[in-house]
């Protein structure tokens, strides 16, 4: 059998690659661009009464995600020779090996009431076979999207053999307003920008929210007090509390631990910031540096062992890692200008960062011992990189200058490919992924 | 295609359930007000006692220079005649509020607001005023005054602004 999943070289490895047209499919690593992998996905056929239009409509939510890599290239309806009618009769491969459709998705609906079955397929067409078994899914008709981007993680997984990250969610702080008097607020939407709520109004600012490892709550710094304090919110409920309001101090900068039972955060007091943890249920916050220098930006290694860090003890900001208990850090970062905001991957191999020089910002990644780093974006400030769930895929803010300048949320791949913008309404700053759903 | 027919469906059943609390805050929100709201008289700039006096005449900021939190000479002398009009005015309090530039993550420059905010603070104590009566408070690059991006706006936003509360404890 013919292995689709060795498309998987053209998401680890990072020079440049070529799609091979005859022959086993594979990727061959060219000095030519990547060519996605071209497939089909005809619009879904529906089994019961009225689901036509859900039906085509996930066959497009599914395409989004796909195509949205920069990995997958699909090749529209009307190239299609077959079509789809009957999601239980055999494919015919010519046709779509006609169109070079290398993989083809298919897939029926059927929806009695408000619960919505969604069933698919994915075949390798120049092998001749299916690849993997098919898959149902059941949920509700408001779960459409979901459903969607379930199967899109599917037919994604078998065929790079990496995790999925497309039922995932992103929390971030929506903007409004001129930059001298700019409205901050939470709000959560779907990867891909869809289902947007507001979590907060915009009475006071809200800073950098992250998500538990449940994806059920959602640390962030606020001002709602009058002094920026780390909060804990439930999405669903949007019940908040105030995790840390000890008088003459300031907290912000939070981040949960990989089992969601403490929370990292920096708190200033007497101008000094150092780094803390405390229980998520309250208590004491442990102090993890004590150094005259700012100490923020903490991040956990997804082991819970090691903490990454940004600090100036050297002169100017520098990343770090040291034990979860505190300790003595380690500096990992000696290139040139500044480095702040590290973030660990949830894969546990790299450390995401922001990085300041020579007047520009960049987005870069390295190794979690300091080597091998690589910048994956330029502008006048690009800043807070978060992981999508399966650690390939990396979403920032990006703000332009001058008096209109404004925040947008951008993606870009680990290996520094496809960059894009989120589509999100407004100005839109320090996103933060969930975990997949 | 003779697989085709043996391929079992995989049942995967989803608690694909909607988001519980669409339009608690689903439409535009009505845009908040300043949180803290002056209690006071501004007064006569004459008065040298009137608040009017302390934000124009003594002056209720400073600037700093990129990154840096050390006070200026200028800065210096401008707090010193802030801890004189406080030192007489006893009857108020102060907010001392930190901010840096937009070139600078976002929590970084938190940070180093607040180290600002507390180099004034330490001055203006260190001439006698009671340190009870200062509070400081960080905005990082969230409340810029000026707009451009450029040396001529960034050195107008690395500041320390003092703002006037009146004590209305005793």
């Amino acid at each position: 059998m013919r292995l689709l999943a060795i498309l998987l070289m053209g998401l680890t490895v990072l020079g440049q690659m070529s799609y091979a047209q005859s022959g086993p499919l594979r990727i061959e690593i060219t000095d030519g661009v990547v060519e996605p992998l071209p497939y089909a996905v005809p619009d879904f056929v529906a089994e019961s009464a009225g689901a036509d239009k859900l039906a085509a409509d996930l066959s497009r939510v599914i395409a989004a995600d796909l195509s949205g890599t920069g990995l997958f290239r699909e090749i529209p309806a009307k190239a299609h020779i077959s079509q789809i009618t009957n999601f239980a009769s055999p494919v015919q491969y010519s046709d779509w090996k006609a169109i070079n459709a290398q993989a083809l998705i298919t897939g029926a609906v059927t929806v009695s009431g408000d619960s919505l079955e969604v069933k698919f397929r994915v075949y390798d067409v120049f092998a001749g076979q299916e690849l993997g078994n098919g898959l149902r899914f059941k949920g509700t008709t408001d779960g459409w999207r979901r459903m969607a981007h379930k199967v899109a993680d599917a037919v994604y997984s078998r065929i790079t053999g990496e995790g999925g990250y497309f039922d995932s969610r992103v929390v971030f702080v929506s903007e409004t307003g001129p930059k001298n008097d700019r409205r901050k607020r939470l709000a959560v939407m779907d990867y891909d920008g869809a289902n947007l709520q507001y979590l907060t109004d915009s009475n006071a600012i809200v800073l950098a929210p992250r998500f538990s490892p449940s994806g059920d709550r959602v640390l962030y710094t606020s001002y709602e007090t009058g002094f920026p304090r780390v909060f804990v919110l439930d999405v669903g409920s949007v019940k908040r509390k105030v995790l840390q309001d000890q008088e003459g101090t300031m907290s912000f900068a939070p981040r949960f631990s990989p089992d969601g039972n403490s929370v990292l955060m920096s708190i200033t007091q007497n101008g000094n910031t150092d780094i803390y943890s405390m229980p998520i249920n309250g208590g004491q916050p442990r102090r993890l540096t004590s150094s005259p220098s700012i100490d923020t930006a903490p991040s956990y290694s997804p082991d819970g062992k090691q903490i990454v860090f940004e600090s100036d003890r050297s002169g100017n900001q520098q990343l770090y890692v040291m034990p979860a208990s505190g300790g003595e850090p380690k500096r990992i970062s000696f290139g040139q200008g500044r480095y702040g905001t590290p973030v660990w991957s949830p894969r546990g191999d790299l450390i995401a960062f922001t990085k300041q020089n020579k007047g520009r910002f960049h987005i870069g990644v390295m190794r979690t011992d300091g080597s091998e780093e690589r910048l994956l974006t330029a502008s006048f400030l690009d800043e807070g990189p978060t992981w999508a769930p399966n650690g390939r895929v990396i979403m920032f803010t990006r703000e332009t200058q001058g008096s209109d300048g404004s925040a947008s949320l951008y993606s870009v791949d680990v290996s520094g490919r496809n960059l894009k913008k989120v589509p999100v309404q407004g100005g839109a700053s320090d996103p933060a992924w969930s975990p997949l759903q | 295609m003779s697989g085709f027919t043996k391929v079992a469906l995989l049942l995967a059943s989803l608690a694909l359930s909607a988001c519980s609390n669409t339009g608690v805050f689903g439409g535009d929100d009505t845009l908040g007000g300043s949180t803290t709201e002056a209690n006071y008289e501004l007064g006569s700039v004459d008065d040298p006692n009137s608040v009017a006096h302390f934000q124009s005449v003594v002056g209720d900021r400073v600037l700093f220079t990129v990154d840096q939190s050390d006070l200026t000479e200028e800065g210096k002398q401008i707090l010193l005649s802030q801890a004189n009009w406080l030192l007489a005015n006893t009857a108020f309090t102060a907010v001392i509020e930190g901010h840096a530039d937009e070139q600078g993550t976002r929590e970084y420059n938190l940070a180093l607001g607040a180290r600002r905010a507390s180099a004034v603070k330490e001055f203006i104590v260190s001439r006698g005023v009671a340190g009870s009566r200062l509070r400081t408070v960080s905005y990082g690059k969230e409340r810029p005054l000026e707009v451009c991006s450029a040396e001529a706006c960034y050195a107008q936003n690395r500041r320390a602004v003092t703002v006037l509360q009146a004590d209305l404890s005793g």
